[in-house]
C-alpha cells in the first residue's frame, strides 16, 4: 500500500493529515502489518487532552497490546466509534476509514518535526534492515 | 454427533481422533449421575428455605449424564493436555522446567497436606520452620537480606515491589513520579507501575539489545522513582553494565527493582544484591520447580535489602529467641496484606524440596545446564533462523522469521508447524523490540537427545519454508482441530455455551 502525500508521519508508526489546525489521526499500514489482526482499539474521550510524543490510546492485536503515540499536542474534537466495534478496520483501512481520533492543534508548528511520506517510507526501509 | 453418524466405526474410535462435544450436547433428559438415598426428614419446599428468588423453576439445557459419561468426557479432555510430562516444552520467558516428583511427595505428607492456615501458633511449628527456611534458602541465593513468600505470582510480587518502593520514597519526603522500563520488558512490568500510582517512562534497548546507558542517563533525574530491571533480559543477555546501570539510578536517589523471571540463569552463579539491585521477585514456578500453569498455583516471593524490610507484606514470620517462630503482625510501614494467609504454602514446600535436594552445588549445576542447553540450540540454528542479538547469550535464545519471512513465513506459523512434529511451540512475537520473534528456553531440564530431535524439528521446518512455504502455512495437520481464527475469537468472543 502506498504511503499518502497528504499525511505526515512518526518513527512510532501514526499519521496526521491537517486541515485548517485540526489534526486527523491514525496508524499506518506497516504498523497494522506488524501488529497482526487487530481486536481491540481503546482511545480517549472527546475534550480529552493529548501530548505530543505520548501515548493517548492502545491497539490490541492477537500478538501484542502496544500503545499509540500522539504526533502533536491538543484536545480531542472528534473520536472514530465505528472502531470499537469494527477494529478489522484498521486491518483493512488503516489510512482512511479506520482514523482514530480528530485533534485541535495547540501548535501547528509541531509538524514540522513529522516525516513526509518520502521519508517515513526510507525510515522504513531502514527498520526493516535491522 | 451429527459429522459422523452413518460411519459407525469411525463413532466408535470417535474420542481417538475427533474433537470432543461440550457436556452440555452430550447428555440426555432424565439421566442421573447420582442415587440420592430416600428422603429421612419432613419435605419441605426449597422456597421456604430460601427464599423464592434463589430458586429456579428449571435450568435450561442442564447437561443430564450418568456418572461414567462424565468421567468418559473429562478424562478424553485430560489426554489432550501437552504438558512438561509429554514432551519438551520450550515457551521462552516461562522456564518450563521438570516438577521432581519428590516435591509431590513431600508437598503430599499429612502434616503438610492437612494442616489448617487457622491452627494455633504453637501447633504449626514444623511449617512456620518450612517457610522461615524456604526464606532464608531465597535470601542466601538472591544475597538480599529479607524475603516474604506472600505474593502468590510474579505479576502480584512486582506490585509488591514497586509499593515497597512508593512507600519508602514517600517516608523520605517524595514517592516521585516515574519509573523507568526497558522496552524489552514483560507487559506485566508497566502494568505493575501503572497499578502503583506510577507514570511508565520506556528506555530504548542499544543494539546490543540491552539498556543504553546513555539513553539511561538522560532520562534518569530526580522524579524517576527507579528502574525496573529484568536481568538478564528478555533477550536472554546479561546486562554486563548492570553495576553502571545501578550506580546511576542510586545516584539519582532511586532504587532498582530486578524481575526475577530470569533467574534460572543465574541460581547458583551470581547474587542480584552484589550488583545493585534493591528489591527483586522471584518466581516459585518458574525457577525453583513448583507447577507451572494449569492452576499452579504460582509464587512470587519478593526479596529485599535490609532497608526495605519494614515494608514488606504483613505479618511477618519472625523467630524468638527460644527458636521458635511467630506471626508479626505490629509493622506499621508495612505495605499491607497482599495475600491471604501466608502466602502459597503448598509451593514453598516444594521450593524447598528442590532447593535442599539440589544443594548448592546441585542448583550451579542446573543453571549452567540450563544455559548450555540453551547456547546449544542457539548454535545448531543460526544458519538458519535469523540472529537478531548476537550478543552471548544465557538460557533462552531469540531468533527473528525474517528469513522465513521473505516466503510469506511467520514465526506464528512456524510455531504451528513445531506441533506436528510433537513439540510444544517456543513463545511467538516477543519480546516486542524483535519483529517476528522466536523466543526458545530449552531449560536444564532436556537431554541432549530431546533438543537434538527439538533442532532437527526446526530445521526441517526451515527447510520446509523454503521449498514448500503452504506445508508450513496451513499447518497443523496432526491436531483435532487446525488453524483456528484467533482474531474472530478476540473479536467476537463465546463465552458461554447456550441452548
Amino acid at each position: 500500500m502506498p504511503y499518502p502525500l497528504e499525511l505526515l508521519y512518526t518513527k512510532e508508526h501514526e499519521w496526521i493529515r491537517v486541515d485548517e489546525g485540526i489534526g486527523t489521526v491514525g496508524i499506518t499500514d506497516y504498523a497494522q502489518k506488524e501488529l497482526g489482526d487487530i481486536v481491540f482499539v481503546e482511545l480517549p474521550k472527546t475534550s480529552d487532552h493529548v501530548t505530543a510524543n505520548e501515548p493517548f490510546g492502545t491497539v490490541e492485536s492477537v500478538k501484542a497490546v502496544s500503545e499509540i503515540y500522539s504526533p502533536v499536542t491538543g484536545d480531542v474534537i472528534a473520536v472514530n466509534t465505528k472502531l470499537q466495534n469494527n477494529p478489522e478496520l484498521l486491518n483493512t483501512d488503516p489510512h482512511g476509514e479506520a482514523w482514530l481520533v480528530r485533534v485541535r492543534l495547540s501548535d501547528p508548528r509541531e509538524t514540522e518535526k513529522l516525516m513526509t511520506a518520502e521519508d517515513y517510507e526510507a525510515f522504513i526501509r531502514e527498520v526493516k534492515q535491522r | 454427533m451429527k459429522h459422523i453418524m452413518g460411519n459407525p466405526i469411525r463413532h466408535a474410535r470417535a474420542h481417538v481422533t475427533r474433537n470432543e462435544d461440550l457436556i452440555f450436547e452430550r447428555g440426555s433428559p432424565g439421566k442421573s449421575g447420582v442415587d440420592l438415598p430416600p428422603l429421612d426428614v419432613p419435605a419441605i419446599a426449597s422456597s421456604s428455605a430460601l427464599g423464592t428468588e434463589f430458586v429456579r423453576s428449571e435450568i435450561e439445557g442442564f447437561p443430564e449424564l450418568s456418572e461414567l459419561e462424565v468421567i468418559r468426557h473429562f478424562t478424553r479432555l485430560s489426554t489432550w493436555n501437552f504438558g512438561l510430562d509429554t514432551g519438551l516444552y520450550p515457551l521462552g520467558s516461562c522456564t518450563m522446567k521438570y516438577n521432581p516428583r519428590i516435591n509431590e511427595v513431600v508437598a503430599r505428607l499429612e502434616g503438610l497436606a492437612t494442616d489448617h492456615p487457622y491452627a494455633p501458633e504453637s501447633l504449626v511449628q514444623g511449617c512456620l520452620k518450612i517457610l522461615a527456611e524456604t526464606a532464608r534458602c531465597l535470601a542466601e541465593i538472591t544475597g538480599m537480606d529479607a524475603v516474604s513468600l506472600q505474593p502468590a505470582a510474579g505479576a502480584q510480587g512486582e506490585l509488591t515491589g514497586i509499593l515497597m518502593i512508593r512507600a519508602c520514597l514517600a517516608e523520605r519526603g517524595d514517592p516521585r513520579k516515574y519509573i523507568l522500563v526497558p522496552d524489552s520488558a514483560h507487559g506485566t512490568n508497566p502494568a505493575s507501575v501503572t497499578i502503583s500510582g506510577y507514570t511508565v517512562k520506556n528506555i530504548k534497548s542499544n543494539e546490543r539489545g540491552c539498556v543504553d546507558l546513555s539513553e539511561l542517563k538522560r532520562t534518569m533525574n530526580e522524579e524517576v522513582a527507579g528502574l525496573m530491571l529484568t536481568n538478564p533480559n528478555t533477550l536472554g543477555i546479561f546486562e554486563t553494565q548492570i553495576r553502571e546501570i545501578s550506580d546511576l539510578i542510586h545516584s539519582k536517589g532511586g532504587l532498582l527493582y530486578m524481575d526475577g523471571a530470569n533467574m534460572n540463569a543465574l541460581v547458583g552463579i551470581a547474587r542480584p544484591k552484589e550488583f545493585g539491585v534493591d528489591v527483586m521477585h522471584l518466581n516459585l514456578h518458574k525457577t525453583f520447580t513448583t507447577p507451572h500453569g494449569g492452576g499452579g498455583p504460582g509464587s512470587g516471593p519478593v526479596a529485599v535489602r535490609a532497608f526495605l524490610e519494614p515494608y514488606l507484606p504483613s505479618p511477618a514470620l519472625e523467630q524468638r529467641p527460644d527458636g521458635t517462630y511467630h506471626l508479626n503482625y505490629d509493622r506499621p510501614k508495612s505495605v499491607g496484606r497482599v495475600r491471604a494467609f501466608y502466602g502459597n504454602f503448598g509451593m514453598a514446600v516444594r521450593a524447598l524440596a528442590y532447593t535442599l535436594a539440589n544443594g548448592p552445588e546441585g542448583l550451579r549445576q542446573t543453571t549452567e545446564d540450563a544455559v548450555l542447553n540453551s547456547n546449544y540450540v542457539k548454535s545448531r540454528l543460526k544458519d538458519l533462523y535469523d540472529l537478531p542479538y548476537d550478543a552471548p547469550s544465557m538460557h533462552e535464545v531469540v531468533f527473528s522469521d525474517r528469513r522465513q519471512a521473505t516466503r510469506g513465513v511467520r514465526t506464528g506459523d512456524i510455531a504451528k508447524r513445531l506441533i506436528d512434529y510433537g513439540f510444544h511451540p517456543y513463545t511467538t512475537s516477543f519480546p516486542l523490540i524483535v519483529s517476528g520473534a522466536l523466543m526458545i528456553e530449552p531449560t536444564e531440564s532436556a537431554s541432549k537427545q530431546e533438543l537434538d530431535a527439538f533442532i532437527e524439528a526446526l530445521r526441517s521446518i526451515a527447510r520446509e519454508a523454503e521449498e514448500q512455504p503452504e506445508t508450513v502455512l496451513k499447518a497443523p495437520y496432526t491436531t483435532r482441530v487446525s488453524r483456528l481464527d484467533e482474531a474472530a475469537a478476540a473479536r467476537k468472543p463465546v463465552l458461554r455455551w447456550k441452548p
